[in-house]
């Protein structure tokens, strides 16, 4: 158990040393932007005169660590392109379609688990009943949530999480943030992301923990979850080709959890 | 006996009667769910009256090819260094349907999805491209580096199909060629196939032209005015305007029993959202916008014409564009595009040419005599369609006769993914 502990702070500050490293070093290439000696014209239409101080910009979002952000942004897209789809393509080429769907329920099933905490912590009764009986509806009828009977009978997915849990009680979004893989947070939703993340794991190590190969089951669970969840999601940087997609995104990622908290 | 024979004759009137409905239920009843062409252009075609199509085909998506090995893209967009594109092909020989995405759009917006299926199940391979005013063409297949010359788009158009041609390993396995696109990629297609009678190297068997501009430099203005003369105060209020949108979303999706922002919700919560049309054609115009933001930072840059980048300012890969979004979104859009960025450019190649010779040659009346005499081509479009002037209908109804379908609404494209606009499309290149 206690080696379980260290090895989870281990890799907690492992990342944190990470963020750190391409932080520094996002500031410090960011400035290297002009090199062959062509004299720079002023714009026809310059910034400077353009974007007025008193007139408010629905693209503007609170975003101080943007430099690190963009160079995480670009991180996320090799990230995806060398490792991360790969391995996702090789799986969807190996499973039918139909059994990656049943897969993906039952990992949707866990993740209930994030809904029921969260709802019961904003204490919202109909949120956290309705997502009990989600659970013992999908976990028996549904065969371990394979299949979502529950949808069908008025009981719908009922998503919370502990970044929407802080934004309830008050809590701002705080500073955009691109997470490494993860992609588009805040410095909130990642603080709800950790939470989640931590309660999931105690469950898990309390619910396998009398079986032998713990580690390898329990890692195998993850990096099957993780594939599934990246399979689940259509979205590819870069891919809307937009110049400005990540300011689109940044406002669609923000706008959306307002949303989500407000609910 | 008598009786039997008084059955027969109400079993006649009943097979008469039955098929007198059938005939008239086929002529006039067009049972597209919205009267209000604001409403059927954002809202398009609710599910349960869409055509049914595969959920999923055989299909490469994230396909690219590097159209200009020589091209020095600016570090900028760097992402855009080859086209994306998608095809699906079937494993026996077929005909090659080529889609062409209407303005700003890319190969997998949802009409060229919903095209490329429709097609697929048809039985043709289909070639997705987006549109030559979609940022990453401009930046990997566009030989200006500038969109809005519809001739010099048709060529740049042309140019990829003949590099993709040369470079498809299966080249038996395709029967014919064909062509479509929806909006300023149905104007596009008309003018792709006059090239094409020209260079010969595809010999089009048909093309059908979806919700086209007759004049593209007409409808970008109209749709300009949508957002700047909807908005109370001007387009400097924009983010009240915005504000506003974005609250209404936001109240109806605490309040309903939405699980999402996907599925019905838009449907279902379109009345509160966008309570009235003033608001609908200001969203209509900001779509727009957008896509014409993305255009016109894309084309300043590649042409390093110093119009919102300061002339040979070197961008890098993170440099925050946030200003250049404002500035590039603020303005009379189109308009300030042609005269400042488009028509310099080719006044330059052609010191000769006006502003009006550059519009006029845009338009699908510069073509006339081709499109009147070209059975091949045909076009849909409808009567209400928000990017049409008045007259325009009857300009194509003259010139097309009965090539052209017209329905009695849609909006502008709305009505695409219905089952009998589908049915129509799927069935004018099937007959011959």
């Amino acid at each position: 158990m206690k080696k379980e502990k260290i090895r989870s702070t281990k890799s907690i500050l492992l990342f944190a040393l990470l963020i750190f490293i391409m932080l520094s070093t996002g500031c410090a290439t960011n400035q290297s932007a002009q090199k062959n000696g062509a004299v720079i014209v002023p714009a026809t239409k310059p910034v400077a005169a353009y974007v007025r101080s008193d007139v408010k910009y629905a693209i503007d979002a609170y975003d101080p660590w943007e430099g690190f952000n963009r160079h995480m942004y670009i991180f996320n897209y090799y990230f995806d392109k060398y490792f991360f789809l790969p391995v996702v393509g090789a799986y969807e080429w190996i499973m039918p379609d139909y059994l990656e769907d049943r897969i993906s329920g039952i990992f949707k099933n866990f993740s209930e688990l994030r809904n029921f905490t969260n709802n019961l912590l904003q204490l919202k009764g109909k949120g956290t009943a309705i997502t009990t009986g989600r659970v013992l509806v999908n976990s028996t009828v549904g065969l371990a949530g394979m299949y979502d009977p529950a949808s069908k009978w008025g009981m719908p997915v009922q998503k919370e999480d502990f970044g929407q849990t802080l934004g309830h009680y008050g809590v701002g979004a705080g500073p955009f943030l691109v997470l490494p893989v993860f992609g588009p947070s805040t410095l909130r939703d990642t603080t709800g992301l950790v939470f989640d993340t931590a309660v999931h794991a105690a469950v898990m190590n309390w619910a396998l923990d009398d079986v032998n190969n713990k580690t390898e089951i329990k890692l195998g669970i993850n990096v099957l979850g993780a594939i599934d969840e990246r399979h689940r999601t259509p979205f590819r940087y870069y891919q809307s080709g937009s110049p400005f997609e990540y300011e689109y995104l940044r406002k669609l990622y923000l706008e959306k959890r307002l949303m989500d908290i407000a609910r | 006996m008598k009786t039997r024979k008084k059955w027969r004759h109400s079993l006649l009137l009943g097979c008469i009667l039955l098929l007198a409905m059938v005939c008239v239920g086929q002529a006039a009843s067009y049972d597209y769910p919205f009267a209000d062409p604001i409403e059927a252009t954002i809202l398009s075609t609710p599910k349960s009256a869409r055509a049914k199509l595969p959920e999923k085909i055989r299909v490469k998506e994230y396909a690219t090819i590097t159209v200009f090995p020589e091209r020095h893209v600016p570090e900028v967009f760097w992402y855009n260094k080859e086209l994306r594109y998608s095809i699906a092909y079937h494993k026996e020989k077929a005909p090659l349907m080529v889609l062409i995405a209407g303005t700003g759009a890319g190969y997998d917006s949802a009409k060229m999805q919903m095209m490329q299926k429709a097609f697929f199940q048809a039985g043709f391979h289909v070639l997705a491209l987006s549109s030559p005013t979609h940022p990453n063409f401009i930046v990997a297949a566009s030989s200006t580096g500038m969109p809005g010359d519809i001739r010099s788009d048709a060529k740049d158009i042309y140019h990829v199909l003949e590099t993709l041609w040369q470079r498809l390993s299966k080249k038996e396995l395709v029967s014919n060629f064909y062509l479509t696109g929806y909006s300023l990629g149905g104007s596009e297609a008309a003018f792709v196939a006059k090239l094409d009678e020209e260079r010969k190297v595809f010999n089009f068997k048909k093309v059908l032209m979806i919700n086209p501009a007759l004049n593209i430099y007409d409808s970008a203005v109209k749709l300009d005015k949508m957002l700047v003369d909807n908005i109370p105060g001007g387009i400097d209020h924009f983010d009240d305007f915005y504000q506003k949108l974005i609250h209404n979303i936001t109240k109806s999706y605490v309040h309903g029993d939405f699980v999402d922002l996907a599925g019905d919700f838009f449907y279902k919560a379109y009345d509160k959202i966008i309570p009235n049309p003033q608001e609908g054609k200001a969203l209509i115009g900001f779509s727009f916008r957008i896509s014409l933001a993305n255009m016109l930072f894309t084309a300043d840059v590649m042409t390093n014409s110093g119009y919102l980048v300061p002339k040979n300012l070197k961008l890098s890969r993170t440099t925050s564009l946030t200003n250049y979004c404002k500035v590039a979104s603020r303005g009379n859009g189109f308009r300030e595009y042609a005269e400042n960025l488009l028509y310099p450019y080719f006044r330059r190649q052609n010191p000769y040419l006006s502003f009006q010779a550059l519009i006029a040659r845009s338009s699908l009346r510069s073509i006339e005599s081709y499109l009147r005499n070209s059975d091949k081509i045909g076009l849909v479009t409808n009567v209400d369609d928000i990017i049409l002037a008045d007259g325009d209908i009857d300009y194509f109804k003259q010139v097309f006769g009965s090539r052209a379908k017209i329905y009695p609404r849609g909006g502008h494209c709305g009505n695409m993914a219905y089952k009998d606009n589908v049915r129509y499309m799927v069935n004018f290149f099937k007959s011959n």
